[in-house]
């Protein structure tokens, strides 16, 4: 185990560095940086443009050295902990995003929990009671959410909730709690606001996951030593609980290495109908404007939330798993 | 004893003559097969792929349905009332009109009641109330002669041939209303579904080919290529695919034009689509180049491309085009997220994800819900694209 752990981690270095000269290479792809705009913007309003300024700023960013050289004072700042400077917002990136973050990890957590809860608790009881009107309804509704783009569900349900009970639901906490220090109302406020982000962004992985789980446990069920169990006259409920679940649960943790990019991507566009403080907007933002720096991290910060919650799922695999931690290495 | 002889008694067996067929032997005379039955062995792969797949109901609808969407979209011109760009001013932000058929207890055929429109003195916005004595007849397969009825088919030549239209502009007829310019929205959707419907297309046929070539290398050579590839696609499959492509498409130049833009976003969507058909092909041909008939044809001195081009490509080809047809959706919704933040194709190139755009402000949704229509053939061509994939990926395995 420990060396199949220490394999793991060894291979997520070179995977870390090229996810990093990835994002760096397309922050880079616009033609011209933020202060060319800046000054053709500044130029197109008549404003005076300070030569020395914008060569100083030049000079202090590295914008005229090469990309190279860039990228690996990029890389080795990232490392330190100093994310580069919003150009845009004129603060240190580490200030602008550090909540967001966090904001990013709860939304993300919380969505994975309820995809989990959820899916389980509808997979089981449909699997069991296959081609009946309950299994139809899942079906029906599964496809139905596998369909539905989130952020048009978010918009939806932002239409309903305005028209039904003229409540808005955007926004991750009360607006007099923005840009607050972190207390207990404002956890309160946050834990409130949350479930709607989570169900918008979490209904396709559950759909897609209780297909998956209601496939799998259907095959175990129909395998001879359930027959054997029945036949001896095992308790229907420990007959289904203690073998043909568990084996059926495999994907519940296999399945985190898809379903996480699925779900980071899916709160980036729903955050920005719903007007939430993770990473959408400001995104967004980051991007039309060319803030290099801000962008940047957010990439490299979601990119980098796909790879740890990968291996978290392989390292939990393994250890359920004897065949995958034996065989070392390569996990597929 | 008696000369009655039983069969079954071992003594009595000495005494049956042994026989010898004179017919010469022939190993088909055992079983003979009905000619359903030989129909049914002699069929190859994709005629046995058709008859699964035809037993799949829901899969054919979605399909048929599928098929007429595409038909619509590329006689875009012909269904749409109104050409893409047309605005009627006196109606911008009209509401949908209801079909009806009876007037005052009489049939008439379909029609739609007109409006009654007046200003709210405060907000100065425009409120409209269906017209109970204006009766707007629609027309069926009619040349239009209306402002907003003539089009240039394709680009190529005018044409003035509606599937059905409005009697004249003073009796208009939306039925998914206006937006804010007085553009009929459901010719929009129409002409919409002409760049949403294609892009998947394009997108697919790239990411198909990227997906077979690399997929195919890694899954023949394997060794020191096939780790390489393996691990370029985990490194890609590793982001999340949205901030990626926004990324992606706000580094697409402002000043491109609205075709580059077009081959651009398809270009980005299949970027990253690639990587896991790549690895379809790759656990596919790592199979099969074990089984006989690719060891039979290496034996025989077959070059590596007769053998993956005739032997091992046809014996896949038909999950391939399964999974694809699961992609396609993928990438529709990828485009109409792009165009709905704003980063993907922009106006006048009108898809759904363009249309949705302009539903993207909360306040104007509550005020024109009908903005928000784009929605329902997206979730309808996604539904059925799902549907007709599942099928497919069922009948790919003919003898299951």
């Amino acid at each position: 185990m420990l060396r199949y752990i220490a394999l793991r981690l060894l291979v997520m270095i070179p995977t870390l560095l090229a996810v990093s000269a990835i994002v760096f290479l397309i922050i880079q792809l616009p033609p011209g940086d933020y202060l060319e705009t800046l000054i053709a913007e500044m130029q197109s309003r008549g404003e005076a443009v300070d030569q020395n300024q914008i060569a100083a700023l030049r000079q202090a960013y590295g914008l005229d050295d090469s990309a190279v050289q860039q990228y690996f004072s990029w890389l080795f700042g990232l490392l330190q902990g100093d994310f580069g400077w919003s150009f845009e917002h004129n603060r240190p990136v580490s200030e602008l995003i550090g909540q967001r973050i966090l904001l990013t990890f709860v939304v993300t957590f919380s969505t994975i929990l309820f995809i989990w809860v959820v899916s389980f608790a509808i997979g089981t009881y449909v699997a069991t009671r296959q081609y009946s009107v309950s299994d139809h309804a899942a079906t029906l509704i599964g496809y139905l959410g596998l369909a539905t783009p989130n952020f048009l569900l978010a918009l939806v349900l932002m239409y309903f909730a305005n028209q039904w009970f003229d409540t808005s639901i955007g926004g991750i906490m009360d607006d007099e709690y923005r840009n607050q220090p972190w207390s207990w109302g404002k956890m309160l406020s946050v834990l409130e606001h949350l479930w709607i982000p989570v169900i918008v962004i979490g209904t396709s992985g559950t759909a897609g996951m209780i297909r998956r789980l209601r496939a799998n446990l259907l095959d175990e069920l129909q395998k001879q030593y359930v027959v054997t169990g029945r036949a001896k006259g095992l308790h229907p409920r420990k007959l289904l609980w203690k073998y043909p679940l568990r084996v059926a649960l495999n994907p519940f943790i296999a399945d985190i290495g898809s379903i996480l990019p699925e779900v980071i991507s899916g709160s980036a566009v729903v955050a920005v109908v719903l007007n939430l403080d993770i990473t959408g907007r400001m995104l967004l933002d980051a991007l039309r404007a060319q803030d290099m720096f801000l962008a940047g991290s957010f990439l490299m910060f979601l990119a980098t939330l796909v790879v740890i919650g990968t291996l978290l799922s392989d390292l939990a695999l393994a250890a359920l798993d004897p065949r995958i931690r034996l065989s070392g290495g390569n996990t597929r | 004893m008696t000369e009655t002889k039983d069969p079954r008694d071992p003594e009595a067996l000495d005494e049956i003559p042994h026989f010898v067929s004179k017919e010469p032997f022939n190993p088909d005379a055992e079983v003979v097969l009905t000619a359903e039955q030989e129909k049914y062995y002699m069929a190859g792969q994709w005629q046995l792929m058709w008859w699964k797949l035809r037993r799949h109901k829901i899969a054919v609808a979605a399909g048929v349905f599928l098929l007429l969407m595409y038909l619509v979209a590329m006689f875009a011109e012909v269904v749409a009332p109104y050409e893409l760009q047309h605005r009627d001013v006196r109606h911008t932000f009209a509401p949908p009109q209801g079909i009806h058929l009876f007037h005052d207890g009489k049939l008439v055929g379909p029609f739609v009641y007109g409006f009654n429109s007046k200003r709210d003195p405060e907000t100065l916005q425009k409120i409209y109330t269906p017209d109970m004595n204006k009766v707007n007849r629609i027309r069926f397969l009619c040349s239009g002669g209306y402002r907003g009825s003539e089009f240039e088919f394709w680009g190529l030549f005018r044409g003035d041939f509606h599937l059905f239209c409005p009697e004249n502009n003073r009796k208009p007829v939306f039925l998914l209303g206006t937006d804010r310019l007085g553009r009929d929205m459901f010719s929009r959707v129409i002409y919409g579904s002409r760049i949403s419907l294609t892009i998947g297309l394009i997108g697919i046929v790239l990411s198909f080919s990227l997906g077979i070539v690399i997929g195919g290398v890694a899954g023949f050579y394997g060794g020191l290529v096939d780790n390489i590839v393996q691990r370029v696609i985990e490194v890609l499959k590793s982001f999340p695919r949205l901030p990626l492509w926004m990324a992606l498409s706000a580094a697409l130049p402002a000043k491109w034009s609205p075709v580059n833009i077009y081959f651009g976003i398809t270009l980005i969507l299949a970027m990253l689509d690639w990587p896991s058909l790549a690895r379809a092909v790759r656990s596919k041909l790592l199979s099969l180049r074990e089984e006989d008939f690719a060891v039979a044809a290496n034996l025989m001195g077959a070059s590596t491309k007769r053998i993956i081009g005739k032997h091992l490509v046809p014996s896949f080809s038909s999950h391939l085009i399964a999974s694809a047809s699961l992609a396609i959706p993928e990438m529709i919704l990828g485009e109409t997220a792009l165009s709905f933040l704003g980063l993907g194709l922009r106006p006048p190139v009108t898809s759904w994800g363009v249309l949705l755009n302009e539903a993207q402000n909360i306040q104007v949704v509550v005020l024109y819900p009908w903005l928000m229509a784009p929605m329902i053939p997206v979730i309808l061509v996604i539904l059925a694209f799902n549907f007709l994939g599942d099928g497919l990926r069922d009948a790919a395995d003919p003898y299951k």
